[in-house]
């Protein structure tokens, strides 16, 4: 086993060394631009970023001509977002979303209220679902989009987005989905899920940094979009520049991986966070884990160990790439929103750790993260303060705290 | 976040973590900070004839918090009260190089050093 171990797979994941060879000679002998109609250079390029269009529909159960190429997910939100308020501004100007989405989207979100649009975000129960009924409740006649992830980044969560798109369908609202932490890790059919516009990123799923994507749905309903960037008219005009064809041959190659594999690996990965969870359960007291325990990713655990700060867990675990809701690994000084949406106290958000279990780690690997990490919290709660408070029976809530 | 060898070393090694008995009159317990927002330190300082004869500390916050506290405790000691009260948390910032967004860190080490000279003093009133 080697470290350091890299339990972080919901930030990036490493290409893979498959995706990496069909890549390698489009960055070199095959470097033609997708876009040059009239030599073999420009055939074979397109050749290969038609292929990846078909790999990517398989995936996702599209027509491969519904997939615009972005430079990742965030630009993927940020063009369905805007293109959409822009462009149905005659129908509408209310957007509805969520308090956990991503910041891609929240932000997004923000800078389409300033501008005059109306926006929903709707709250989430304490195990971090939406529910469908609140969606419909939200529903005006000025109501042009609705913006729901599939499978949340922090937790893990995986949001009911079929039934989401069922309400959609009938209110005749167009349906937004972020689904860059749930595409290749669960099943994902933009048919029978009813989605209209829906973002991913190659990075996450163990392809290359700087390529992603946005289904944009061509029949019933014809989604339009206002372009961001103007210029040769590529992706159908609502996306113009040069096609990052190296990339979009990784992002290709990842999905059908994924494809491919998703049954086996998900059962995997599965056994191997219920196997963490386990044992740290079994080790430790005043454990909780944050996030829907079933309606989850596999990938996904996210724990909050009470009495110790997520930060100098992080920092006692520094041969393992884990991230924290912790204040402070943030600018902000403000624990995670997502793990505080849920209703959990800013003590608790402070005192988790997000575990991310990716195609490359291994049962090794598990053991060695679970041992460490329950050794580390003993330690820390041997010199934390409120954990000896706690244990003489001292309810916390009680004390006055000098707030800084 | 990349911490200072010194932050690091306290971390890994923390100097005087434990408890004194806080019913103790020779005994001050400061403790500061609140959960919310992350960081509480509890320091305690034994007191004999005006200094500081031994002192400890627990602290619920980031390493920096840590190492802060760990750092006041071996600061306090063989100082007299009046000393104790004198240091001043940029001390403790320039030891540990602490970035600005860890002064914060220091402020709350200064602050249960106040705190604990002053139960023991309502203590020995």
């Amino acid at each position: 086993m080697k470290l350091p171990i890299f339990m972080d797979y919901h930030s990036t994941t490493p290409v893979d060394p498959r995706v990496l060879e069909v890549m390698l000679p489009y960055f070199s002998e095959k470097f033609g631009n997708a876009a040059s109609r009239n030599h073999s250079f420009g055939w074979e390029a397109e050749k290969a970023v038609t292929l990846s269009r078909e790999q990517i529909a398989r995936l996702i159960n599209c027509d491969p001509k519904e997939i615009i190429f972005t430079s990742g997910a965030t630009e993927s939100d940020n063009l369905a977002l805007k293109g959409v308020a822009e462009m149905y501004r005659q129908k509408g100007n209310h957007i509805i979303t969520a308090v956990t989405e991503h910041k891609a989207i929240l932000d997004t979100a923000k800078r389409l209220e300033k501008e005059g649009a109306e926006v929903t975000y709707l709250p989430v129960d304490k195990d971090g679902l939406i529910h469908p009924d609140e969606v419909e409740a939200a529903i005006t006649d000025k109501t042009i989009l609705i913006s729901i992830m599939l499978a949340n980044n922090e937790i893990g969560v995986i949001q009911p987005i079929a039934e989401i798109g069922r309400i959609a369908k009938e209110k005749g609202v167009l349906f937004h989905c972020d689904a860059t932490q749930g595409v290749g890790k669960v099943p994902v059919d933009v048919q029978a899920m009813g989605i209209d516009l829906m973002s991913f990123s190659a990075h996450k799923i163990y392809g290359p940094k700087g390529i992603g994507g946005l289904y944009v749905r061509k029949k019933n309903p014809r989604v339009r979009l206002a372009a961001m960037m103007d210029g040769g008219g590529h992706e159908r005009g609502m996306r113009s520049g040069t096609l990052n064809v190296p990339g979009i041959v990784g992002l290709g190659m990842a999905c059908e991986i994924c494809e491919k594999e998703m049954e086996t690996e998900t059962k995997r990965l599965n056994e191997m966070r219920l196997k963490l969870q386990r044992h740290i359960l079994k080790e430790l007291d005043e454990v909780y884990i944050n996030g829907h325990p079933e309606k989850r990713l596999a990938q996904n655990l996210n724990i909050s160990f009470a009495y110790v700060e997520g930060e100098s867990l992080l920092m006692g675990l520094n041969e393992i790439a884990l991230s924290s809701g912790s204040a402070c690994t943030t600018a902000t000084l403000e624990p995670s929103y997502v793990l505080r949406a849920l209703g959990i106290g800013s003590d608790l958000a402070h005192s988790s750790l997000r575990f991310g279990i990716g195609r490359f780690n291994t049962d090794e690997e598990i053991d060695y993260v679970g041992k460490r990490v329950v050794e580390t919290v003993k330690r820390l709660r041997d010199m934390s303060p409120l954990y000896e408070m706690a244990k003489e029976g001292i309810d916390l809530k009680s004390v006055q705290w000098t707030q800084h | 976040m990349s911490y200072s060898n010194k932050v690091i070393d306290h971390y890994n090694n923390p100097r005087n973590v434990g408890s004194l008995d806080k019913n103790d009159k020779e005994v001050g317990t400061g403790v500061v900070g609140a959960p919310e927002c992350g960081d509480v330190m509890k320091l305690q300082l034994k007191i004999s004839g005006g200094v500081i004869e031994d002192a400890r500390f627990k602290t619920f916050g980031c390493g920096s918090a840590i190492a802060s506290s760990s750092l006041a405790t071996e600061w306090v000691k063989g100082k007299t009260l009046d000393e104790a009260f004198q240091i001043k948390n940029t001390e403790i910032v320039n030891e540990l190089n602490l970035p600005p967004v860890k002064i914060h860190c220091s402020v709350l080490a200064e602050d249960a050093i106040k705190a604990a000279i002053a139960d023991y003093k309502k203590k020995n009133e």
